[in-house]
């Protein structure tokens, strides 16, 4: 059943991005936002408001059943969780199905099965995608250095129990290996009471090129092409592309054809991206996660199919089959996205909460600016930096490079430090230019000194 | 008596973490630099450290609430 009144559960761009789309299907909304966030942008363009709780998010985005229940008495039919916050949260899923209403996105069972790192690579294996080389689950520190003459150094050691990066050792020959098997052994033991490690691959500087997917949740399945996200500074990615260039057309294609084939193995329902390493020496790539959710950088790849994703996510959670076929779908041109956050790029970036006091959208052919602001908004400190994404499009990749590096020149955001600056000089920088880098390019970059604050004339 | 401001807008935080002790405690002696919490802004955490020597006289913030720029946040004696 088509929905008829959709609850946006997030903030910022994203929910005057859902809004527009469902605006576009003709969906009554109501914008959820907490004490802090009463004036947001997408709280005036939506049919009606609700506040789920104070500022902290913890107490209001993200409390489960304060959210659900403004939902349901609002006489919501369906919820759309966009990105962060609750979007791949499975408890949040199962409680707004329980509460009667659509929730936009995949099956509660999906989002914990590819949310599960070990089990979406049993998934992604099982479909035949290609994963980074480890050990077959965990191992005793003993038995190291022999399963690592399979996998080929380097190799990186971590705690079978663990998360995060805590624990990780990289070990580049058999002898290192058995110097610091023992040393993670014993690491993992007192972290985690599990002396269980794990051993896998290291590629060596790596591109991030993820592929984006739709599916119905019948088994129908179809790729939207690759986006490139190398770019990245502490894991935030701050640059994206699609297509990723360079690719052999070869690899591109089965790229996107194993992402098609892991969706349609797991019954995927809605947008979803599979993120890939890829390897260029080799011309390998490696399946690394699954996203359950439509992705901050999910406009690039509106701006070379020409297709609407939130638009799509809505109609099939609507209970529409797969509007599309994968003939149907074509790649033209590329598109880049910048993130512009209210940081000072010049002081390590640290976040600049305050009031926008003027404001210049840049508009013009192939430019598109997804944001939340207004003249006289003051941004709130308490949630991310995020203040928009400048979108271009090009006939080539050198040809977007130019307008975006012409497009960043003409906004004007009075009041706030943010990240243009940055951008510019990534335009105008010979190696992005070259599309020579890789995930561990840009901390370097910016460590080596290559942005520096403009000096006074 | 010295205030201690908050440098940012943000939420303002007595412990490193949540299980964690109070960075200080009332009579605690504090050094100059020393930090006395953390202020959370657009998912960063900044330390706010005293500007002066002194002994600590309280919490004036509570934890884990929001606070202004400006705004005192810890008394020293």
């Amino acid at each position: 059943m088509a929905i008829r009144k959709l609850f946006i559960a997030n903030r910022g761009e994203i929910a005057v991005r859902i809004i527009r789309a469902a605006k576009s299907l003709g969906i009554e909304t109501v914008q959820a936002h907490s004490e802090a966030d009463a004036g947001m942008l997408a709280v005036q363009l939506a049919d009606g408001a609700v506040c789920v709780g104070p500022a902290q998010a913890s107490k209001s985005y993200l409390n489960i059943a304060a959210v659900v229940a403004a939902a349901k008495d609002a006489g919501c039919d369906a919820v759309h969780p966009g990105y962060g916050f609750l979007a791949e949260n499975a408890e949040f899923a199962r409680a707004v199905e329980a509460a009667g209403m659509v929730f936009v996105g995949p099956t509660a069972e999906t989002i914990d099965r590819m949310g599960d790192k070990v089990a979406a690579k049993i998934a992604a294996k099982a479909a035949g995608v290609p994963t980074v080389p480890g050990s077959d689950g965990r191992i005793e520190a003993a038995e190291a250095v022999a399963i690592a003459e399979g996998i080929g150094y380097p190799v990186m050691i971590k705690a079978a129990a663990g998360g995060g990066g805590r624990g990780i050792r990289i070990a580049t020959s058999a002898e290192e290996l058995a110097r610091l098997a023992p040393q993670a052994r014993a690491e993992a033991e007192a972290a985690f009471g599990d002396g269980g490690l794990y051993l896998e691959k290291v590629i060596l500087n790596p591109r991030h090129i993820e592929v984006q997917i739709l599916g119905d949740g019948t088994g129908a399945a179809v790729h939207c092409y690759e986006r490139e996200c190398s770019l990245q500074r502490r894991r935030q990615k701050v640059w994206e592309e699609a297509p990723a260039f360079g690719l052999p057309e070869a690899t591109r294609k089965a790229l996107c054809d194993s992402a098609v084939a892991l969706a349609q193995a797991v019954n995927y329902r809605g947008a979803g991206t599979i993120e890939y390493l890829y390897d260029g020496a080799a011309d390998r790539f490696y399946f690394i996660e699954m996203n359950t959710r439509i992705q901050v950088e999910h406009p690039v790849t509106e701006m070379v199919t020409g297709l609407d994703l939130v638009a799509l996510m809505l109609r099939i959670a609507g209970g529409e089959p797969l509007p599309l076929t994968q003939e149907q779908i074509t790649c033209t041109g590329h598109a880049i996205e910048v993130r512009l956050n209210a940081e000072d790029p010049f002081l390590q970036f640290l976040p600049f909460p305050g009031k926008v006091t003027a404001l210049t959208i840049p508009v013009g052919e192939g430019v598109r600016f997804d944001h939340f602001l207004y003249e006289g908004y003051q941004i709130p400190p308490f949630y991310d930096s995020l203040l928009g994404k400048l979108i271009v499009w090009a006939e080539d990749r050198a040809a977007a490079i130019d307008l975006m590096a012409d497009t960043l020149t003409g906004i004007e955001i009075g009041g706030l430090k943010t990240t243009i600056p940055l951008h510019l000089a990534l335009a105008a920088d010979a190696g992005v230019r070259a599309g020579d880098f890789h995930t561990q390019w840009l901390e370097p970059w910016l460590a080596a000194g290559n942005l520096t604050a403009p000096t006074a004339a | 008596m010295t205030d201690i401001l908050s440098p940012l807008p943000g939420t303002f935080y007595h412990k490193p973490s949540p299980d964690a002790a109070p960075f200080k405690a009332a009579g605690e002696a504090v050094a100059a630099e020393d930090t006395i919490g953390l202020i959370e802004v657009m998912k960063t955490f900044i330390e706010v450290k005293a500007e002066a020597a002194g002994t600590f006289a309280g919490y004036v913030a509570a934890d884990a609430t929001p606070v202004s720029a400006g705004e005192t946040l810890a008394k020293l004696d």
